[in-house]
Order: structure tokens, then C-alpha cells, then sequence
């Protein structure tokens, strides 16, 4: 059991979710509420990282971000190592491949709140912040909670875009699928096979933790 | 003249055109009457500034709202209007309570608490505060809805169909409910709907509209009584309308006596109390008129009236007079050959007979009981 590559694996998940979220957040409500020019293209930008292959999505990162591209000048200077095959850099690439699993459920979320109730919360006197607090978010939870497990669900199993962003650095960019594949090419099928329980295990545990917490949270229930 | 509590001025071209003018006192009840698609829920949340026409002014009091042309606007939530919306837009994840103290923000926390309840008390739902919406009955979440924005403690309150999604009993009570709180209420009420029950049961003015623009506008006896509405008659019919004081019950013939400005009428009614404070609907098509005076008839009700105007409506091949009965302007129907046979002309005075059965009654109901209360309790 490399125990290494567990904590990169959750620190991973954790780190793509605080990144994810907030941003997500703000933009889903803007794609449920807002209707602007463009948005059919900017919906489609959002989803592209969900269809394509995880190899070219790590391909264009490593020329985005690689030591000579700009933006990879830009990080080095700023953090003093280059992004690839660096956590950081293995947050970034995994932050852009789950923009889609966090953007469209907290979009369908805030799209369920009816028009009607926003207004109402308006009328009430409550002032545009205490309607995000009080009454949009607590309404949108269901899909804020659904983002955050799809997002750390889909970080656990992340393969490709790990191994090319992030190669297989052990303590640093190796994920515990990244290293359930390496034991496998080394013939350890008994490692291989308890890592492969633990990222199952924490599957279903995520999972269920989810359902409890959506009975408990739902608005709509009876 | 004191300055109207609520004075509204809309125009645009499109995507909904909008051409209204309107004005409305406290303790008035303005209906915004139309088929669907007119343009009248526009008009609520123009007031509410929640739409944004291309041009508005739209004042409260002394308070300017909306002023496009001075490039004025104030946001909904800085406004104090309360709005029951049509499917109520009750907040689904909180209780009634809370829906409630949502709309309390301007009032100190320790107060919140207590003045929810007594909002809700108001409504007669202080026993299901804890429920949320779902588990509400249609007419208890409409109740909610109307609590909440009466917690607001507006300056003009809107009502959006409100009727439209509730059962005919409970259509009644809700219709008697708000008829009794605007007695109590010292702001204007704006009312849209497109049942012409809602209108005579509850209003004091009307604004007719089609198409975004008004078709007429004023005073609900003035109004009803105006021989010209053609769009008013396809809708429902002529009628008019006025109000009366039930003077005699007469329990064992089922009737009651109703004094008016034109004088008395007898009406079938039940459960209706001495002194009752009612009005009447009197449709044209029901109204019978007379050179001489009729003998040996079953009709209960024979007025003098004298013709004020005869209108002939070549769409209809009917002619409508209008008549003045006292101090009340009462339409009749009748047929072009009637009018040649009696060849009737402005000025001329005839009987006017009334049904009995054809008198339209809205009694305020029984349940008055609350009424009143809302300022000391509140």
C-alpha cells in the first residue's frame, strides 16, 4: 500500500474542490440566471473537458503551462519551479479537467430555483447578497453537494491527465491510481489489489456520506 | 386633491407594449382587468421593479420609483411594495414562520419573532407556522404568501391572480379576507386578474386593458355603467354596478331589501345580514323597460328611471340606454325595434324592471370577525 500516493490522492481531490468551488459557484448561477451573447459558446467551453480524451486535454497543459510557454514563465517566476510535473501543477491541470463536473450541476441547481421565488426574495426587501445567502444557495444545495463528490470522485480516478501533466513522482504527482497502474506493470497484483479496494472503499463511502447529507439538507423534502 | 399613494405612468413600443396610466389612493382597490396576455402581470412587476419598461415613472407617496426620463430607478428591494405572486413563490426550504420573518429585515431582530406571529395570526395561520409550503394547503400558502407581504409593511400592496390557483370555496374566503384587511389597510391595493367576479367583488376602480394599452379606466360604478365598452361586453357583458345596505331580510321568502341611491330592490339571498354592506351587479341584458306602468307581473322590482344616452352598438344589433335611477346610472339591452316601438329618446322617463333572480349579489361573508384587528394587534 503506497500511502504516499493515498494523500496526494485526497490532497488532491480536497485542493481541486476549494479551488473549484467558489469559482463554480458564482459560475453557474451566472449561466442559470444570466441570458448574455455567447452564452451557447461558453457553455460548450465548459463542457469540452468532459469529451475529450484525457491525453489531449494533459497535452494542451503541458504546451500551456510547460517551462516555455508565457504562462509557464509567468508560474515559474511565481512559485520557482516549473508547473509540470510539480503538484501544483497537477492541481491546476486537474482544477480545468473538473470544471464541467462542478459547473453544470451547481448550474442545474440554481436553474430549479423558479424565477418567481428570486423575485419574491427581492420584494421581501432582502438585499442581493442575503438573497444568494439565504435563499439561492440553501435552494442549489443539492447541486453544490453533487459538484463537490463528482469532482472529488472523478480526481480519485484521474489517470491520464495525471500522467501527463504530472508524470509519476512518487510523495508528489503519483495518485493512488497512477500507482495502482505502476504496480500492476511491476507484476505487484497484491498491492495493486489493495489500493484498488481503498479507492473503492472511499468510493462508497463518499458516496453514501453524500445521500445522508442530501436527505438531511434537501429543501424539498417532506 | 392629496397626492396619490400610487401613481404609475408606462410606454413601450415592445417586446410587451405597454401603454397605461393610472393612479391609486389608500384604501382603494385598484382591479387591472384583461385577458391573459394583456400585459397586467407586466404591470405589477413594473411597479415592483422587477421589468423595466423603456418608459416609466412610477411614484409612492412622495417617493419616486421609477423616473426614466431623469434616469431614476430604485431596486425592488429598497422599494416597499408587497407582491403576492400567483403561484405565491413561497420559499420552499423555510417554514411559514420563516417565510414570514424573511420580509421583516427592516424591523429590529428582537421584534421579528413576535411580528411573524401576528402576521400569521392575522391570516388565521398562526397554528401551521412550523410547515413548510408543501405541506400547505393551496389556500393556506396563498395566506402565507399574503402575510409575507403584508410584513413588509408596503406602501402599496399587489396582488397577482391571486384566486387563480385556489378552489371556489376558498376563492370566497380569500376574496372576503383581503376585502376585510383593505378596510383596515392605509395603503392602495392593485389587483390583477382576468375573473370579472374578482373585479366587482373586490374593487373600487378599473383599469380594462388589451394589448398592454388601457381601454378604460376609473371608478367601478362609472365604469360599469358606461353604455360604450364593447370589448367589456364581449368579455362578460354590460352590467352595472353599485352599492347598496341591506335595509329588510325577509327570511321566510328567502329575499332581502336593498337600499340604494336609486331606491329599493328586492334580491333572493341568504346568509346575508341586516345592514350588510353589499354590492349589486345588475346585467343590461336583464333590465326591462316600460312606457307605462306594468301591472299584474311576478317581477318584484319596478324603478323610475329617465334615459340619459342611447347607445347603438351596430356590431351587436342591440342598443344599450343608459338610465339614471336616482343618483345611479343603470344600463338596459334591448333590441333596435324596441327602441323605435318606444321610441325612446334622451330624457324620456320610463319604468325600469328588474328580476329579482337576475340581481347579482357579492355580500361580504359572515367571517368578519378579524376585521379591524390588523392595526391594534399589529
Amino acid at each position: 500500500m503506497d500511502w504516499a500516493a493515498l494523500r496526494v490522492s485526497l490532497w488532491l481531490g480536497a485542493g481541486t474542490i476549494a479551488i473549484l468551488l467558489p469559482l463554480g459557484v458564482w459560475f453557474g448561477r451566472l449561466l442559470a440566471v444570466r441570458e448574455f451573447n455567447g452564452k451557447l459558446l461558453v457553455e460548450a467551453l465548459v463542457t469540452v473537458p468532459l469529451v475529450l480524451p484525457p491525453t489531449v486535454l494533459g497535452f494542451y497543459l503541458l504546451v500551456t503551462f510547460g517551462a516555455r510557454s508565457p504562462l509557464g514563465q509567468v508560474f515559474q517566476a511565481l512559485i520557482g519551479h516549473s508547473l509540470p510535473f510539480s503538484f501544483q501543477g497537477l492541481l491546476l491541470a486537474s482544477a480545468i479537467a473538473n470544471v464541467p463536473f462542478v459547473v453544470q450541476p451547481i448550474q442545474r441547481g440554481f436553474e430549479a430555483i423558479p424565477s418567481e421565488v428570486r423575485d419574491a426574495a427581492a420584494c421581501c426587501g432582502l438585499t442581493p447578497w442575503q438573497r444568494f445567502l439565504r435563499i439561492e444557495l440553501p435552494l442549489a444545495w443539492p447541486g453544490v453537494l453533487t459538484a463537490s463528490v463528482l469532482t472529488f470522485a472523478h480526481t480519485l480516478g484521474e489517470f491520464g491527465v495525471v500522467l501527463m501533466v504530472g508524470g509519476n513522482l512518487p510523495g508528489q504527482t503519483r495518485t493512488l491510481s497512477v500507482a495502482i497502474y505502476d504496480r500492476m506493470q511491476a507484476f505487484d497484483d497484491r498491492s495493486a489489489g489493495v489500493m484498488a479496494a481503498t479507492l473503492l472503499a472511499i468510493s462508497v463511502v463518499t458516496l453514501m456520506a453524500t445521500t445522508a447529507l442530501s436527505r438531511r439538507v434537501n429543501p424539498h423534502r417532506a | 386633491m392629496r397626492d396619490p399613494a400610487l401613481s404609475v405612468r408606462l410606454r413601450q413600443s415592445g417586446p410587451i407594449p405597454l401603454d397605461v396610466e393610472f393612479s391609486c389612493h389608500s384604501g382603494e382597490v385598484l382591479a387591472i382587468f384583461g385577458p391573459s396576455g394583456s400585459g397586467k402581470t407586466t404591470i405589477l412587476r413594473s411597479v415592483a421593479g422587477l421589468y423595466r419598461p423603456s418608459h416609466a415613472s412610477i411614484r409612492s407617496g412622495a417617493e419616486t420609483w421609477t423616473d426614466t426620463d431623469a434616469g431614476t430607478f430604485i431596486p425592488p428591494h429598497r422599494r416597499a411594495v408587497g407582491l403576492v405572486f400567483q403561484e405565491y413563490a413561497l420559499f420552499p426550504h423555510l417554514t411559514a414562520l420563516g417565510n414570514v420573518m424573511a420580509a421583516l429585515g427592516h424591523r429590529p431582530r428582537a421584534e421579528r419573532r413576535s411580528r411573524a406571529d401576528a402576521m400569521l395570526n392575522l391570516v388565521r395561520l398562526g397554528d401551521q407556522a412550523a410547515k413548510r409550503p408543501h405541506a400547505l394547503s393551496g389556500g393556506e400558502r396563498q395566506r402565507v404568501a399574503l402575510a409575507r407581504a403584508l410584513a413588509r409593511e408596503p406602501a402599496v400592496l399587489l396582488l397577482d391572480e391571486p384566486f387563480a390557483a385556489v378552489d371556489r370555496s376558498a376563492r370566497r374566503r380569500l376574496q372576503n379576507e383581503i376585502d376585510s384587511l383593505r378596510r383596515t389597510l392605509d395603503m392602495p391595493l392593485v389587483l390583477v386578474t382576468h375573473d370579472f367576479e374578482d373585479v366587482v367583488r373586490l374593487a373600487s376602480h378599473v383599469l380594462m386593458l388589451e394589448r398592454g394599452r388601457a381601454v378604460a379606466y376609473g371608478p367601478i360604478s362609472t365604469l360599469m355603467s358606461r353604455p360604450d365598452l364593447s370589448w367589456l361586453r364581449e368579455a362578460v357583458g354590460l352590467g352595472s354596478v353599485f352599492d347598496a345596505t341591506v335595509t329588510r331580510v325577509h327570511a321566510d321568502r328567502g329575499l332581502v331589501e336593498l337600499t340604494f341611491g336609486g331606491g329599493t330592490l328586492l334580491a333572493p339571498a341568504r346568509n346575508v345580514a341586516m345592514h350588510a354592506a353589499v354590492r349589486v351587479r345588475i346585467p343590461a341584458r336583464e333590465v326591462v323597460l316600460a312606457t307605462s306602468p306594468p301591472t299584474g307581473l311576478s317581477l318584484h322590482n319596478v324603478l323610475a328611471g329617465s334615459v340619459m344616452a342611447v347607445h347603438i352598438d351596430t356590431a351587436f344589433e342591440a342598443v344599450v340606454v343608459q338610465l339614471a335611477v336616482g343618483n345611479i346610472v343603470m344600463l338596459a339591452e334591448v333590441t333596435r325595434d324596441a327602441v323605435s316601438r318606444l321610441e325612446i329618446g334622451v330624457g324620456q322617463r320610463l319604468h325600469v324592471l328588474i328580476k329579482s333572480v337576475s340581481i347579482e349579489l357579492q355580500a361580504p361573508g359572515a367571517d368578519r370577525a378579524e376585521r379591524g384587528r390588523y392595526l391594534d394587534t399589529v
